[in-house]
């Protein structure tokens, strides 16, 4: 039996490595059938709320995709926290973890990129890399809070990393009221960074900034380091079976998972930071409009593949931002999004539960259940 | 001394009402083997639910609605987890966010975003004769709005349901041995449904109570994770009724210290009042480990 799972994951992995036409096109046809899905669900939706569903939708295009002013500086620049906390998601989910705390290690990630960043103010590019590998770090760390958790105590992942997201919030919410509030104490923010840790705009494509070419090759980074090193044949092989990883794999099952667990928390508060030093330029309450859910609907469109995260990440920016416009333009709560993501997740599981009704083996089978060593 | 204890008992009460309300259903769902992160969602539903029911006639209504609105979002569950065999939490978390977006959006849609509380009729304490004038906890314990006492009934209720009577043991073996409870003649799947629903009725009380009998009123995101709270409690209890009850008092009691600190007159920063529910989460789950265990089929499809 262990045998046989070992074998589909090998098979499965194999897989991945040979190069295929359908590879390249798959996702954008993924992304097309998803968008077209969206765009139905949405018009559903709007009709039965009873809203002017014609100038919602104008909107929502308008907003998103109609110009090249709302895809760069709309679209693209909301796709880039969600390119790297959808990779946070997927790599952890890859590797059997349920890491619902993105959102936490955003927050703490932009927390400690904003002191960072207003601590060393340095020019020529290394305050950006010390403010970033701040986020970073943090973001792993706080991650890495759930993973020992779960590896030390089997304390369920995703109640504890659920807790650390309330406690980042609660924190971020008396940081800039408290210690690194800006210094006329009237705003709950902290001061804005100095231009010279800011990250630079791309010419001709309006606020996007330099984060978009950072998350790009990450992304790539990650889908390469998944589908061709050992670490990331390790971590997919815990994630489809543990106990055959094990046995068979002489992997060691514990130390995968945590490593998984603290990248992904890694990618998420860079994605943070990311956004302290490319959009917002400083810290408040607010700062993420819940990047770290959406993150999980960004995952499972993509399959939880790091590549196609590029896209779903996308799909989802342009959502987020024609969500703004419909809101300002037709009224329409900008709440809608969340119900338009969940659908897409049940979607997305619901069809691969039919796909493998009667012979699917779920990721993690008891959840409680603590690893040998 | 009496007029900070007083209060912070009835806080204590008053907060671990909802919480034990939730924690019981979800003891349910868990003893059959299943473990529902929607919890958060058949929660904010029930709330909102009981908004709406309210609105239309009264508490009573009110609370009728929250249990429908509980069952809805706990039929949804059990259509993708029981029938499709999908992952019991990305199922539980997608719901959760669903049932966000959807209560906030109806709740603009249905009353506007200027978010002005509106007047509904809650349910007022209804002091029981006798036991609540008992010194220090007697207002605290019996002077409750009734779906406290109803949750304390709940207690001796679930205990002998789950472990004095045939459907009780049927939960229970399912929980731990699917295969073998169906083998016996037991039906497995028809079980699981029922306890999801109920799981879902007590989820969304819970709800109802929140707006009800505490908060009055409507808020997106009111159940501020009290459905992840509430999981992590059973985890607490050792999956027992009556050590789900101690640990859901524990929470109320733990939140219930903020009233009394800004009673006694100490400045300490809010935020770190609203983070202790969470840390003593995380705190109690380190404590419970390896001393816990749980339903030997939990998580897993059948």
């Amino acid at each position: 039996m262990e045998r046989m799972r070992w074998t589909r994951v090998y098979v499965r992995c194999q897989h991945h490595v040979s190069p295929d036409i359908m590879k390249i096109l798959r996702p954008t046809l993924l992304s097309l059938a998803g968008a077209i899905a969206l765009v139905a669900i949405t018009l559903a939706l709007l009709v039965t709320g009873g809203y002017p569903a014609k100038t919602a939708l104008l909107a929502l295009w308008n907003g998103s995709v109609g110009s090249w002013y709302a895809l760069t500086s709309a679209t693209m620049v909301r796709a880039i926290p969600l390119m790297l906390t959808g990779c946070a998601v997927a790599v952890a989910f890859r590797s059997g973890v349920f890491n619902i705390g993105a959102e936490g290690q955003f927050l703490v990630g932009a927390t400690a990129t904003t002191a960072a960043a207003l601590a060393f103010p340095l020019e020529g590019g290394l305050g950006v890399v010390i403010a970033l590998t701040a986020g970073a770090v943090a973001g792993g760390t706080w991650a890495g809070i759930a993973a020992l958790l779960r590896v030390q105590f089997g304390v369920l992942e995703v109640i504890s990393t659920i807790m650390l997201n309330f406690i980042a919030l609660h924190a971020v919410s008396f940081l800039v009221r408290g210690p690194l509030q800006e210094p006329t104490h009237v705003y709950p923010q902290t001061s804005t960074i100095a231009a010279s840790i800011q990250l630079t705009r791309i010419p001709g494509a309006g606020r996007l900034h330099l984060g978009i070419l950072i998350a790009l090759v990450l992304l790539a980074s990650s889908g390469w380091i998944l589908r061709h090193t050992a670490a990331g044949f390790r971590l997919l092989a815990v994630g489809e079976s543990p106990a055959a990883a094990e046995s068979a794999g002489q992997i060691n099952v514990r130390r995968t998972m945590q490593r998984a667990f603290i990248a992904s928390g890694a990618l998420a508060g860079l994605a943070g930071g990311i956004e302290v030093l490319g959009v917002t330029y400083a810290l408040y309450e607010n700062i993420s409009p819940g990047y770290g859910f959406t993150a999980i609907a960004v995952a499972l469109l993509a399959g939880l593949d790091p590549w196609r995260v590029i896209f779903s990440a996308a799909l989802f920016g342009a959502l987020e931002a024609g969500a703004g416009a419909m809101q300002r333009d037709a009224n329409v709560p900008s709440a809608l999004v969340s119900v338009i993501e969940a659908l897409l997740i049940l979607a997305v599981i619901g069809a691969r539960a039919l796909q493998w009704r009667g012979r699917y083996v779920p990721m993690e089978p008891n959840p409680y259940a603590r690893e040998s060593t | 001394m009496t007029d900070v204890v007083e209060p912070f008992l009835a806080a204590t009460v008053r907060t671990a009402t909802p919480l034990l309300l939730a924690a019981l259903g979800e003891l349910l769902v868990e003893r059959a083997g299943m473990i529902n992160i929607g919890l958060e969602g058949a929660i904010l539903v029930g709330a909102f639910s009981s908004l709406v029911g309210a609105t239309a006639g009264g508490v009573a209504t009110g609370f009728a609605g929250a249990v429908l609105g509980g069952v809805l979002v706990a039929a949804l569950f059990a259509l993708f987890v029981i029938w499709l065999k999908a992952d019991q939490i990305i199922t539980g978390t997608a719901l959760t966010i669903f049932c966000l977006g959807a209560t906030g959006t109806l709740y603009h849609t249905l009353y506007g975003s200027s978010g002005a509380a509106l007047a509904i009729p809650t349910s007022i304490p209804a002091p029981i004769p006798l036991v609540s004038t008992i010194p220090v906890i007697g207002t605290a314990l019996f002077a409750q709005p009734p779906i406290t006492y109803f949750a304390y009934l709940l207690i001796p209720a679930v205990t002998w349901w789950v472990y004095g009577t045939h459907a009780g043991l049927a939960l229970r073996a399912i929980g731990e041995q699917p295969e073998a409870a169906q083998v016996a003649g037991i039906r497995v799947q028809r079980t699981r449904l029922l306890a999801v629903l109920a799981g879902g009725a007590l989820g969304g009380v819970a709800g109802g109570t929140l707006v009800l009998a505490q908060a009055g009123t409507f808020a997106e995101g009111m159940s501020a994770g009290r459905g992840f709270i509430a999981i992590a409690i059973v985890v607490l209890g050792r999956w027992r009724p009556v050590g789900v009850a101690l640990a859901a008092f524990v929470f109320g009691a733990a939140s219930a210290l903020q009233f009394a600190f800004q009673a006694m007159g100490w400045h300490v920063p809010y935020q770190l009042f609203l983070v202790i529910p969470y840390l003593l989460t995380l705190a109690g789950l380190v404590g419970a480990a390896g001393r816990a265990r749980a339903p030997a089929a939990l998580g897993k499809a059948f």
